[in-house]
This record gives structure tokens, sequence and C-alpha cells, in this order.
């Protein structure tokens, strides 16, 4: 007999072809070295380096071609 | 708010009704004159488990005659929605096959056409029919959480939390959207343009409400919504340029940039941690969360063909 499961509960996520969620960050530093504040539990982060919007993830990944996705 | 204006017989026969719970309900027609008629009822019987209207007494959500109204409407609607839908794609349910079939939807898009062409009075009349949902903007999925897996519970809730604002009043999507309206001097009460809403507007916020109100229909809820965060973001980004474009004030094009980072992060919540486990978990809902997938970009699509009509637009 088992109990009420334990879930996995990963802080980083990486999303296939799209972003890496991140869970209870409140800073994030870019590649310039700038840092930004972040005010929601779950924030998606850029890996394909072409949002408008870098470090954050703004949809754009989903406008590449299927090989050139993360 | 009060109640709007009636669009036919039923409307204003249901209306009347409405006024004098709690007094007996008189039994009401049986049919609508037309679809705007239906919607319009329909959508005033939901809201009373919303926020319900000034001139009713809150008794009316549970009078007999009015939920046997609002039955027959939704069997109605539920039947439409589903002589649309070809039916699962797939078998099952992949977070990455749902995200793959938004992407290749190609309906008419409202925004792009607001990013370049759209003059400011058709963008707000955009915004007045959209107005109907953004002021109470995630309210319909919140009636899912009780009756979703654990998972698919805090998953749910995790991405809600965001939508109303991630416990700050101010940053709650729904009140976003009302102070860029008061800013741009739009009317911001609920309901504030419901008597011009269309009738694709009206089966647009009755489908979310049905899908919210049903147990039964928790798969579709979490679909449609999945669908609406996955549909978001790029839209969002153009909605904002066009909002730039045309002179609108800060508050508005912010809820749109808003929108281009939360709804990045939330279509992969809803596609994964909350459809994702919902289907492994109670599996009977993985058609249900296809048929409200679909069912949204294709209520979408059906309105955004009827805003390009009036307008007499070739999109
Ligand atoms: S990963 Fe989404 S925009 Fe780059």
């Amino acid at each position: 007999m088992s109990g009420p499961p334990q879930h996995d509960h990963p802080d980083v996520v990486l999303c296939p072809g799209g972003p890496v969620l991140v869970r209870g960050a409140h800073t994030v530093q870019d590649a310039d070295g700038q840092v930004h504040e972040v005010r929601r539990p779950v924030v998606a982060l850029c890996r394909c380096a072409k949002s408008a919007r870098l470090p954050f993830c703004d949809g754009t990944h989903k406008l590449l071609p299927e090989g050139a996705r993360p | 708010m009060i109640l709007p204006k009636p669009r036919g017989e039923l409307s204003a026969a249901l209306f009347e009704a409405l006024r004098s719970v709690p007094e007996r309900t008189p039994p009401l027609p049986q049919f609508a004159d037309d679809a705007a008629d239906a919607a319009l009822s329909l959508w005033v019987l939901h809201e009373l488990s919303y926020r319900g209207f000034e001139d009713v007494d809150d008794e009316a959500e549970w009078d007999l005659v009015a939920l046997g109204v609002r039955r027959t409407l939704e069997r109605e609607l539920e039947q439409r929605l589903r002589d649309r839908w070809p039916g699962n794609p797939a078998g099952g349910y992949d977070p990455d096959e749902l995200l793959a079939f938004v992407e290749a939807d190609d309906g008419p898009s409202l925004s792009s056409y607001i990013q370049k062409k759209a003059t400011r009075e058709e963008t707000l009349e955009l915004l007045r029919q959209r107005s109907v949902y953004h002021l109470k903007e995630a309210d319909p999925s919140a009636w899912t959480v009780p009756r979703l897996p654990v998972r698919a519970q805090a998953a749910l809730v995790e991405l809600q939390f965001d939508e109303y604002g991630d416990g700050d009043p101010n940053r709650l999507h729904s009140h976003l959207f009302a102070r860029g309206l008061d800013a741009e001097g739009l009317r911001s009460e609920r309901g504030a343009y419901i008597d011009e809403a269309t009738p694709e507007t009206l089966e647009m916020n009755n489908a979310m409400s049905l899908f919210g109100l049903h147990r039964r229909l928790r798969g579709a809820a979490m679909g449609h919504l999945a669908a609406f965060e996955a549909s978001s973001s790029l839209p969002s980004r153009k909605m904002a340029q066009g909002l730039e474009r045309l002179g609108f004030n800060d508050q508005l094009v912010g809820y749109y940039t808003e929108h281009v980072e939360a709804d990045a992060v939330h279509e992969q919540l809803a596609a994964r941690d909350i459809c994702g486990t919902l289907a492994e978990d109670d599996p009977g809902q993985a058609d249900g969360i296809w048929f409200g997938a679909f069912t949204c970009l294709d209520l979408e699509a059906r309105f955004a063909r009827s805003m390009f009509e009036r307008w007499g637009s070739q999109e």
C-alpha cells in the first residue's frame, strides 16, 4: 500500500523548443550584466536568444523553424 | 451593473422575471428570437454566478425557472460547439501536440490588423468588445480549481495567482485593463459595453462560463485556457505596438506588454503542468481538453471574421 504520492516539482524546467521556466526567482541578471526584477512566481527565460524582451521569453521561439529552436 | 437592454422576446421576459425574484417567477417563452437573444439571455444567467446585477435579487442565481432556461440555452450552446469540433486529432493528450496545434492555427488575426492598419475608431470598438471578457479576466477558469486532481490544481493556482496580480491588487489583470480603459476615457465597470457586445462576443464569453461552471466540462475549461494562453503572447505584442502607433495611453499598452511575458509562462504551465497532468490523472478528460482548445481558437476566428466584416476589411 502506498499513501498519497510525493510529486516531482522542480524549480527549473526546460521546455522542449521553448524557454526555461524558473520558480521562485526574485532577480535575473541578463548577458549584459543588467539585473531585472521578477514579480511573478514562475518566470520564462529565453533560450533561443531571439526574444525582444531578453532575458525573458516573449514567444518569439514559435516563429523559428523547427531546427532552430532550443 | 444593471440588467442590459433585452434583445428579443426571451431576454425581455427573462429580465422581467429576474427582476421579480424572490416573488414567483412567471413561466418563460420556450425559444429565443435569434442568436443574439439567446446569447444575451445566457450571458445574464451566467453573470448571476459572478457579480450579479443591482436590479436583481441575489436569490435569482438559484431560481428554478431561471435555472431551467439556463440549462436549455447551455445545452444548445454545447451542441453548437460540439457540432463544429472535428474531434481529438491525436488520441490521448500531448502538450507539445497542443502547442503545435495552436501554432498551426491560421485563423484571421485581429492583432496583426491592429498592429499595422486599424484606425483609432476600429481599435476602440475592439477594446469595447474585448472588455466583456478582460474586465473579468481569469474568473471563468477559477471555477475549475476545486474540480481538479492534485497536480493540476496546484498548477492552475500557480497560474491564476499571476492572473490575479501576485497578491498586488494593482497588478490584477482585469484591474490593469480597467485602469487602461479609464485612462482612455472609456467606461471601466464590468459589463459596461454589454449592450454593444456582438453575438460572437457573447458566445465566446458564454462558452468560457459554460466550461467553468460545469464540473463535467473541466477538461474543456483547461483546454480552452491552454489554447487561450498559447495564442496570446505574440498577439499581445502586436496589440501593444498597434496601440502605441495610434497613441493610446501607457496603461493600456502596459496591459498588453504584461501579457507578452506573463503568457509566455502561462502557456507552458497550462499546456504541460495543468492539461498534461490532468490527462494523466483523469484520463477521461483528454478529449475534453482538445474540445476546449479547438473551441477557443474557433470562437476567436469567428469573432475576428465578424469584426473584419463590420469594418468592411478584406483580411
Ligand atoms: S525561448 Fe521564447 S522567445 Fe526565446
